[in-house]
């Protein structure tokens, strides 16, 4: 094993597709028009020396060592900023530009720490490696004179260090920060000799700026000035493997470089095709859950909840559980088991779960955490277009001209593709954004939004179709489109719909609370900008209407022809890391994988052939109405893998009373979770570094995930769901989880193409892969649509039952922050608790003033579920009449607030709406207390508790 | 919404809200669409349970819906 290559051509690549040539050092070159003589020089594998230079950021020129002669031009030029030209010879290495980098590193070194061999970059350090190639041998100045080897270490960051007595400043930890990540925390400060990198004001340093420690800069330093914290602890990695992160839906490619089986540290990988060698503070950095103290490693048992864990064999463990569902079977019926499948874990996990219960169990009650976020895209996109997922790949965003954001906060929940988002805006793109709170991107450095409609929460479908009726009644419809793809009576229902009165802006801007000219300024920049591309998240899902409004989001992209081609399309972002996945590997109750449903007979008997079972051909109970059969008394058992159901299901005191009403619950997980107070067995998890399989992202890419280290636990996933299906009678032989993914091929059209071998060869795919398209569809429905024509659905605003009133006068609406993933089991276990150690509850002035509310206070949040207390953050972000919490701390539990109010076709919970009230509170509430207290005593484990 | 609605009565909830969204839909049989969709994606327990509750008056279902779990009922019992 070694580490994984990678070259850096020192400047961007051209996108040009026009060719030149030139001649580098006697050898004729052809490279796109644009491109630098340096990047040209390493496609021939002639390395200019450089230092400020790397491909992640456009040129800068100021080290002036990667100087060249061209014949017939005076002067050195800069390889770097000089591109190439046709027929001109460059010469990189004669005698003056010897002589004169000499000098430049003589220079550089004259000021630098002479500490290699102590140094945490020894070994990985370019200013150390251009010293070596200009052979350097000698510093004539000295070391005496003034410099800047003293100068303090910044710790301040819990991950990475900034030792400015290292710096060179070449800028590269600047330029990173603004044009790959795009938040201008870092600049330089002073001038000359005073020059220094600095974050953001005088008295900031790295934690209290603006950073949001994405990497970027570390990952651009080229000595040892910004280093990870690890890297200086353990030392230099020996050998890198490449995998995909685990966290957010966006499936950034990583390496994880190792020493032995320790990890050093994250290093995005240049060539995964959704980062394209970027990361977030999540991904790069908030790893080191997988080592805390708190992960449990050996399988327990108790009788009941009241009981102390005991510690068990896994022979034991997977016992009880094959004994306990059989004999609720025997006692109660088939349908009285079932499972829920975890986004968190891979694809091959995700189907051998479905696999045990619908052939192990022999019902259909399996269900996702999907269902909970984004179970009415998959459902509405079928509808409308034929297929259940988003219609792009990330590159599309390079290519829109108007980008339309509803009900998305990608700065916090998907910052990899925010910053290639931001990086497509700054270069011009128009914005909108449809957000009931004022996120980053409608103001932030260089990015303004042209218009943001800050609509009431619940009002997401009455305003695309205010929308809609601007572009159809002011004559702005792609007549071209719609009357070569799209269903034509379909179209003339729908266009009739929403160019009635009660559709109109003026009509619709009074309710949502938005300015009936910023709808319409809106709907006419979507529709005449260029291409218009919508991307949205959870905030249009989580509604009683989010499948009326994922379908009138699919009606605007067709009416304006936005839909087929790069640039444009329908892009939902998934919360979790195998949201996709999971829903494509037949995890919902009603469809076996491909989105094929379990009533279809043809479909159902190829799946009972291979798997040698009889399946039920009726739809199984989806996760909410697994809780309300459970205390109907007829749901008695249940298998949930990765996944927190008390935590991040709504309505907690209903999913508390659910759990007490089972039998038996069995919960498989890194951490003592909070569902696991209520569990009867416990199966200890492996993270993703220990274990072999893959994940699909929001854009349909299916990335590896590849084994690092041993599982810490002794079994991946995948083997202990092949124990429980072997111990329930139903024997799943894999050897390997390439052997699942090669059944999943056999039995699903879409991915009929998709083996390890053609993962390890291309490195990434986006399903459909199969013989109509061997390397994948980036794209979607170019041509036609997949279910033929596009179907326009009339879209009905029908407002939520939650309503305001006297009581509950405030709207809540939740959603979640850049340090924090999901209920926080992993990132509350790592540094990350540095940017938030608590949830809180985002005020208006206005709201908090007339309540006797101030800025850090406790207050008391209730709403007809149940109540809560935290701390009040005044702010502005939010309107008036609105409040907003995110939901990664259980000892807040904004669950406890929500409602089991649900969407119309999928029962996905409404989070995004609570009516709510306010009051002021001296501190965590008497829930809170009990809540805390069960969970201390459930937590118990037996051997420890004699051991003490 | 109170902590915990009764299993009927959420039913006819979440039966209602399918209703509002196929009754303004003015392609095809609304009925029909409510029908397809219980059919499609509510578990057996749950059919019988708003069945039951059909047969004892059906109170709180919306028009179309009642006809939807009525024609519903019907087809399955001849099935």
């Amino acid at each position: 094993m070694s580490l994984v290559p990678e070259t850096d051509y020192g400047t961007p690549a051209s996108k040009s597709t026009d060719l030149v040539t030139l001649t580098i050092d006697g050898q004729k070159v052809t490279v796109p028009a644009g491109t630098s003589i340096m990047r040209a020089a390493m496609d021939t594998g002639i390395q200019v020396p450089k230092l400020c230079a790397t491909d992640s950021v456009d040129s800068f020129g100021s080290c002036r060592l990667c100087l060249v002669e061209i014949a017939g031009r005076n002067g050195t030029p800069a390889s770097c900023t000089t591109p190439v030209a046709p027929g001109i010879v460059v010469s990189t290495q004669t005698e003056r530009l010897k002589q004169i980098r000499k000098g430049v590193m003589e220079l550089y070194i004259s000021d630098h720490p002479l500490d290699c061999l102590t140094c945490a970059a020894n070994g990985d350090c370019e200013l150390q490696d251009m010293a070596g190639a200009v052979g350097l041998r000698d510093v004539r100045y000295g070391y005496e004179g003034e410099n800047h080897t003293k100068q303090a270490k910044d710790e301040s960051n819990p991950y990475f260090t900034f030792d400015a007595s290292k710096c060179i400043v070449c800028s590269r930890c600047v330029r990173a920060c603004e044009e790959v990540q795009g938040t201008f925390a870092l600049t330089i400060q002073g001038r000359g000799f005073d020059s220094k990198v600095s974050p953001g004001a005088m008295e900031d340093n790295f934690l209290s700026s603006e950073c949001v420690s994405c990497g970027a800069c570390v990952q651009a330093c080229p000595t040892a000035t910004l280093s990870e914290k690890s890297l200086i602890e353990i030392g230099q990695p020996e050998h890198s493997v490449v995998t995909t992160c685990a966290y957010c839906g966006v499936g950034c490619s990583f390496k994880a470089e190792m020493r032995g089986e320790e990890l050093v540290r994250m290093v995005p990988y240049k060539d995964g095709k959704a980062n394209r060698g970027h990361s977030c503070v999540k991904g790069r950095f908030a790893w080191g859950y997988a080592n805390h103290k708190e992960r449990i490693l050996n399988p327990m048992i108790r009788e009941s909840i009241e009981q102390p864990w005991r510690e068990v064999s896994w022979e034991e463990a997977i016992g009880r559980v094959a004994s306990e569902f059989k004999r609720l079977q025997e006692k109660h019926g088939r349908l009285a088991v079932g499972g829920i499948t975890s986004s968190r874990c891979t694809n091959e996990e995700t189907y051998l779960v479905q696999k045990l219960i619908r052939g192990g169990f022999g019902n259909n009650n399996v269900d996702t955490c999907a269902r909970v976020c984004h179970s009415p895209t998959g459902f509405g996109l079928s509808q409308a277009f034929g297929t259940s997922a988003g219609t792009q790949d990330f590159d599309s965003v390079e290519k829109a001209d108007v980008i339309l954001v509803i009900g998305a906060n990608p700065t916090d929940a998907h910052p990899v593709f925010a910053s290639r988002m931001k990086k497509r805006l700054r270069a011009g793109a128009k914005l909108i954004v449809i957000d009931p709170r004022r996120t980053d991107l409608v103001r932030m450095p260089h990015i303004e939004a042209d218009f943001h409609l800050p609509l009431r929460p619940g009002t997401n479908a009455a305003i695309m179709n205010a929308l809609a009726h601007t572009i159809v009644t002011e004559g702005l419809v792609n007549e071209k489109f719609v009357r070569e793809f799209c269903d034509r009576d379909a179209f003339e229902y729908w266009a009739a719909f929403v160019s009635e009165p009660q559709n109109s802006p003026e009509t619709v801007g009074l309710m949502a609370g938005v300015a009936p000219e910023d709808i319409r300024g809106a709907a006419r920049l979507y529709a005449t900008g260029g291409n218009g591309a919508i991307y949205y998240g959870l905030g249009v899902t989580e509604h009683s209407q989010g499948t009326t409004t994922v379908m009138a989001i699919a009606n605007l992209a067709m009416v304006t022809g936005n839909l087929g081609r790069e640039g444009v399309g329908v892009n939902p972002l998934r919360g979790q890391n195998n949201v996709q996945g999971a829903c494509d590997m037949g995890s919902f109750p009603h469809e076996l994988t491909g989105y094929r449903h379990i009533s279809d007979d043809t479909t159902r008997t190829m799946f009972e052939k291979l798997w040698g079972r009889p399946l039920d051909s009726e739809p199984g109970l989806r996760i909410p109405n697994m809780f309300d059969a459970a205390l109907e008394g007829t749901f008695k058992g249940i298998y949930v893998q990765g996944e927190d159901i008390l935590q991040s299901d709504p309505n907690t005191s209903h999913v508390v009373a659910a759990l007490k009403a089972m039998e038996c619950v069995v919960v498989q997980d890194l951490f003592l979770n909070e569902t696991a107070n209520y569990a009867h067995v416990f199966l200890p998890g492996s993270t993703f570094l220990e274990k072999d399989g893959t994940f699909t992202n929001a854009e349909r890419r299916i990335n590896r995930v590849r084994k690092v280290m041993t599982p810490k636990n002794g079994l991946a996933d995948w083997e202990i769901t092949m124990a429980i299906a072997k111990a329930m009678g139903f024997e799943m032989p894999y050897k390997h989880p390439s052997e699942i993914m090669d059944e999943i091929a056999l039995l699903t059209p879409t991915f009929t193409g998709v083996s390890y071998d053609l993962l390890d060869k291309v490195g990434s795919v986006q399903w459909p892969c199969n013989e109509k398209a061997p390397l994948g569809t980036p794209t979607m429905h170019i041509g036609g649509f997949v279910r033929g024509k596009g179907n326009f659905l009339i879209t009905e605003y029908v407002p939520t039952e939650e309503r305001t009133g006297p009581r509950f006068p405030l709207l809540l609406t939740t959603g979640r922050i850049l340090s924090q993933y999901n209920v926080g089991a992993q990132t509350r276990r790592t540094d990350n608790v540095v940017w938030h150690d608590q949830d809180v509850l985002e005020i208006h002035p206005h709201d908090a003033e007339v309540r006797g509310v101030r800025d850090g206070d406790w207050v008391k949040l209730d709403s007809r579920a149940g109540g809560t207390s935290l701390r009040a953050k005044i702010t502005d972000r939010v309107a008036p009449g609105v409040v907003y919490t995110t939901f990664h701390h259980p000892d807040t539990q904004a669950n406890v607030i929500t409602t089991d109010f649900s969407d119309w076709a999928t029962n996905c919970p409404e989070y995004k709406v609570t009516a709510v009230q306010i009051t002021p509170s001296n501190g965590p509430g008497e829930w809170q207390k009990e809540y805390n207290a069960q969970a201390e005593h459930s937590r118990r484990i037996a051997a420890k508790i004699a051991a003490e | 919404m109170s902590g915990h609605m009764a299993f009927d009565d959420k039913l006819v909830m979440m039966a209602n809200q399918i209703g509002k969204f196929f009754t303004p839909q003015r392609q095809g049989d609304p009925v029909a669409g409510i029908a397809t969709h219980i059919r499609k994606f509510w578990d057996p327990r749950m059919r019988a349970a708003i069945y039951a509750h059909l047969d004892q008056g059906g109170a709180g279902l919306d028009e179309p819906v009642r006809q939807a779990v009525a024609r519903l009922k019907q087809a399955e019992a001849h099935h």
